[in-house]
């Protein structure tokens, strides 16, 4: 398979940051001899030089889908990148010191393009929850912010949406990816909760049922995020229907008694 | 450049965030188009022969430039050689759009700038850094403005 080799060698040597950078033995393939050399980490890319001031990188791993372990290994400060899959190679590196070893082991399990997905959706969750409350989210559906009228109660909210970003939550595989509203399947008359003017306006659908992801996340390109089953998930779920309760209080006792 | 092979091919085989048939040209001299299966993943698209399973070639969206050429077709090419193109044809206009909206937000730099967006917009509504409640907000390649090695 073809790389675009000297676009990779670029990315690894030009001067954006680095997410980490520094002296690793690497155990060799067949040998199992350790080879000092400078690694260079980029997103989901982990480049390695021959030395520091090599200008091209003599290899890189591509993170997708790996995960990151402790090594019972003669060596110090060993620590393995692991692929799923029987034939799958196993990446054993070891640090200079405990404390590199635990800042290489802690950036590498968060080093995937997903990982850094799940944190920017759940951002972006956040904010839209801010402006616009918990069910106005209706993430991937770019038609919603037309026909749903903002609430007049509460901080006025102005209908720009994010400045100078494309649309929130694209569209992913033709399927809209809708925010997971607590509460949207209430009979229609409860329109308490927010996201619903007072004439009770459609409320998005229920989610559609979800495709699992598969276990080793390489795969998760594609399926809404929340599917990791990743503790962060799990987070985001209970604070998402924590603050969605406590602004339905709010909305209730703003109401007072319903007729 | 040694890179884990197995690995990438077993991401190629994942499910895409897009993948369409479109017509292809490599930046190489007297290249032509020719069919091809191409498929995002993450920020690697890879491209096929349409009746193959395995991907004649990846390429990595990083620090890359897409680029609307004429009707129905764009571009990509890298910022370090920016006149070594890969064109596609698509059947659509719609098609073509819709391509160049997801190549430009398909890399790993091109998240971690609207993170760093949201990070910030959050901590100005709010007073406090989300990530703090994930424990990752010392992490390195979430902080604002350049990071040290």
């Amino acid at each position: 398979m073809k790389l675009n080799e000297r676009s990779l060698a670029f990315y690894a040597t030009c001067d954006s940051p680095a997410d980490n950078a520094g002296f690793l033995y690497k155990r060799g393939e067949r040998h199992t001899a350790y080879h000092r050399r400078w690694f260079v980490l980029k997103g989901n890319m982990l480049f390695y030089f021959e030395e520091r001031e090599s200008r091209e990188p003599v290899g890189v791993i591509v993170l997708e889908g790996c995960t990151v372990e402790l090594c019972d290994s003669a060596e110090e400060f060993a620590f393995a990148i692991c692929f799923s899959g029987t034939k799958s190679r196993t990446y054993v590196l070891a640090a200079e010191s405990q404390a590199a070893m635990e800042s290489w082991v802690k950036s590498l399990s968060r080093a995937s393009f997903d990982y850094m997905r799940l944190v920017v959706r759940e951002l972006e969750k956040q904010l839209e929850e801010m402006r616009w409350g918990p069910a106005s989210g209706c993430g991937g559906c770019r038609q919603l912010p037309g026909s749903w009228k903002p609430k007049p109660l509460g901080p006025e909210r102005s209908p720009e949406r994010l400045p100078a970003l494309p649309a929130i939550l694209p569209k992913e595989n033709g399927c809209a990816v809708w925010n997971n509203v607590p509460g949207a399947d209430r009979p229609p008359d409860t329109s308490i909760c927010s996201g619903y003017d007072s004439e009770g306006n459609p409320r998005p659908p229920p989610l559609p049922p979800r495709r699992r992801a598969s276990s080793s996340e390489a795969g998760s390109a594609g399926v809404a995020a929340a599917e990791s089953p990743s503790t962060f998930c799990r987070l985001h779920e209970r604070y998402g229907q924590e603050v969605a309760r406590l602004r339905q209080d709010w909305l209730e006792r703003r109401r007072g008694p319903r007729p | 450049m040694r890179y884990n092979e197995r690995e990438l091919l077993f991401l190629a085989r994942q499910p895409a965030e897009k993948a369409a048939e479109i017509l292809m040209r490599l930046p190489k001299k007297g290249s032509v188009l020719k069919k091809r299966l191409v498929k995002l993943v993450v920020n690697f698209l890879f491209y096929f022969r349409t009746d193959e399973a395995e991907p004649i070639g990846a390429l990595l969206l990083e620090h890359c430039r897409i680029i609307k050429e004429e009707e129905n077709v764009f571009s990509i090419s890298f910022v370090e050689e920016p006149e070594r193109k890969y064109c596609f044809e698509c059947d659509s206009e719609e098609q073509c759009q819709e391509w160049i909206e997801a190549l430009k937000r398909a890399s790993y730099e091109f998240m971690r700038r609207c993170l760093i967006f949201y990070r910030n917009e959050i901590q100005k509504m709010t007073g406090k850094d989300p990530l703090e409640q994930y424990g990752i907000s010392e992490e390195a390649r979430f902080q604002l403005g350049t990071h040290k090695q």
